[in-house]
């Protein structure tokens, strides 16, 4: 399923871009080390690494929450103002909003009118399936209702791209099966653009059209992987000899890259070192 | 069931309490004019409420003013404090320096410089007042959801708009838990005010009834005066606990139903 020849594609303008991203906090660590990476239109790019790698940094840095030390990031020119939807780690809702407020917050700050943002909230309601839960607080919800919330709220902006950070990795396993079935279909009926930020090998494989495999910190690309396994996965994808082969290829991609040195001497083969690619595009 | 057992137990404490007080001054014959048993104490309440009641209402009169005035400056303090570190740093240990002074060593002063006696005690009692609200809320307003905060700046939130829903409500319980301090505050330095003041007349609030009583000994009177001001911080405090309640009961952890 991978590894083979490439299959050839027309060239995609990526929707962005990082090239050579470096952030380095005050405190003097360096989180993210010259990184480039780009994410394609319709692609769920998952971003593999280690706890500390540099994962949240880099997801707030394509948010425009904090600016990169060095390096750039470039959008694609498509007009408009880019549109991204956000889901952090916790459900971060507002406790003295009902479900349904959290969810036209985005829009409610845009000033949309309510006509229209009433559409919206309802559609996104129904793409997670909240249907009945309008008027609740976030405290009477389970934590992986909270999260079907933060991802509607981040969908009711119809964003271009939506950056997840490990949101899933608080929930107990089965609501997390859930939650990452629904996800992959609902990334897939109006073909949305996620970067998907985890710790977990299974995880990145169950969601990820391409794995890209980070080294321990200070985070840089170590190798990258394509699961062409098609989109949506069920449960059935799950149990399939085929996603267990992806974990087991992903899982020593991610063991290499854990023994990655620090510092990345051009070795004298040339290009970049040791770095395992699998079945680069 | 659960609502009655809370009543329950401090009813029977204070039951129990009363009913020693009450054996020890008999049994041990304590004369009146020094410690007056509960039932005397009662009996004084009802026989002088002609003049106690009056008086506690300049004193709630009093209170309920400074409190008032508390909140709202508090508030407002509080949001302009917030609105740059260089203005909450030039003017926040001034709030400290008025708060650690104590009042019976100002009130002089205010009553000395500020003629009309209401209006100094209502100074006093709002300077004891003012500081919870204001530091509480400063706290409020001040430890917002970092990820909130982020996710209103990642939706374009102007800073109006991310005080408006974001900070203002974030710092209500706060707020609300400075009014509750801040009530009994109130009643506390309308109190001292008044001793400090010590005016007679038709605007004598129970403080005076108490300096009265006791020039004259009539300690009992004493008594049912104390009683009265315990009575009322009681019932203000009753009050905003339950102002509290209502305003966060749909969503903060602090007034959550048990087993909710
Ligand atoms: N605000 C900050 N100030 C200083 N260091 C930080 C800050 N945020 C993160 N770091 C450090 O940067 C590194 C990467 O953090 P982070 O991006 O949160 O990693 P991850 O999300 O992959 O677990 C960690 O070592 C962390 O301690
Ligand atoms: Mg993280």
């Amino acid at each position: 399923m991978t590894a083979g020849a490439p299959p050839v594609t027309p060239p995609v303008t990526p929707i962005v871009t990082l090239r050579g991203v470096s952030r380095t906090y005050p405190s003097g660590t360096l989180a993210l080390d010259r990184l480039s990476l780009s994410v394609e239109p319709g692609e769920f790019l998952t971003l593999l690494g280690p706890s500390g790698c540099g994962k949240t940094t880099l997801l707030r840095l394509i948010a425009g929450l904090a600016e990169p030390s060095d390096g750039r990031i470039e959008w694609s020119p498509d007009g408009g103002a880019r549109r991204l939807g956000f889901v952090f780690q916790e459900p971060t809702l507002m406790p003295w909003a009902r479900v349904e407020d959290n969810i036209r917050l985005p829009l409610m700050l845009a000033a949309v009118s309510p006509a229209e943002s009433a559409a919206r909230v309802g559609e996104a309601i129904a793409h997670v399936g909240l249907e009945g839960f309008e008027r609740a607080y976030p405290r009477e919800l389970s934590g992986g209702m909270k999260m079907r919330v933060s991802i509607a709220r981040a969908l009711v902006t119809r964003p271009q791209i939506l950056l997840m950070d490990e949101p899933f990795a608080a929930l107990d396993e089965i609501t997390r099966f859930k939650l990452e079935n629904d996800l992959s279909s609902l990334a897939h009926r109006p073909r949305l653009t996620v970067l998907f930020v985890t710790h977990s090998v299974f995880e990145s494989v169950y969601l990820g059209s391409r794995v890209v495999v980070l080294s321990p910190r200070p985070g840089r690309v170590a190798a990258e992987f394509r699961v062409d396994s098609p989109a949506p996965r069920g449960e059935a994808f799950r149990t399939s000899s085929a996603y267990l082969e992806a974990c087991r290829q992903v899982s020593a991609l991610l063991a290499s890259a854990m023994d990655l040195p620090l510092t990345l001497a051009p070795s004298p083969s040339g290009g970049e070192g040791t770095r395992p690619t699998s079945d680069a595009t | 069931m659960r609502r009655r057992n809370h009543l329950l137990a401090p009813a029977l404490v204070g039951l129990v309490a009363l009913a020693a007080w009450e054996a020890v001054v008999r049994m041990e014959g304590i004369p009146p004019y020094i410690l007056p048993g509960p039932i005397l104490i009662a009996r004084t309440v009802v026989a002088d409420w002609g003049t106690l009641f009056p008086s506690l209402l300049v004193t709630l009169a009093i209170t309920g003013a400074a409190f008032l005035v508390a909140a709202v400056l508090g508030l407002a303090l509080a949001v302009v404090f917030t609105q740059s570190t260089f203005i909450e740093r030039a003017f926040f240990p001034y709030a400290v320096i008025l708060q650690v002074t104590p009042i019976v060593a100002i009130a002089p002063l205010i009553i000395l410089w500020v003629k009309w006696i209401p209006l100094a005690l209502l100074i006093c009692a709002w300077l004891v007042a003012f500081f919870p609200v204001l530091s509480n809320t400063v706290l409020g307003l001040t430890s917002t959801d970092k990820n909130l905060v982020d996710l209103f700046r990642l939706y374009g939130a102007t800073r109006w708009q991310a005080f408006r829903y974001l900070r203002l409500p974030s710092a209500l319980p706060y707020f609300l838990g400075g009014l509750k301090i801040s009530g009994g505050l109130a009643l506390i330095g309308a109190v001292v005010a008044e001793f400090v003041a010590g005016t007679g007349g038709a605007q004598s609030g129970l403080a005076f009834r108490i300096l009265e009583a006791g020039y004259t000994l009539q300690i009992p009177r004493m008594f049912a005066a104390l009683f009265l001001i315990s009575a009322a911080g009681v019932l203000i405090f009753a009050l905003l606990t339950g102002l509290s309640r209502v305003a966060l009961r749909r969503w903060h952890e602090s007034e959550l139903e048990p087993g909710d």
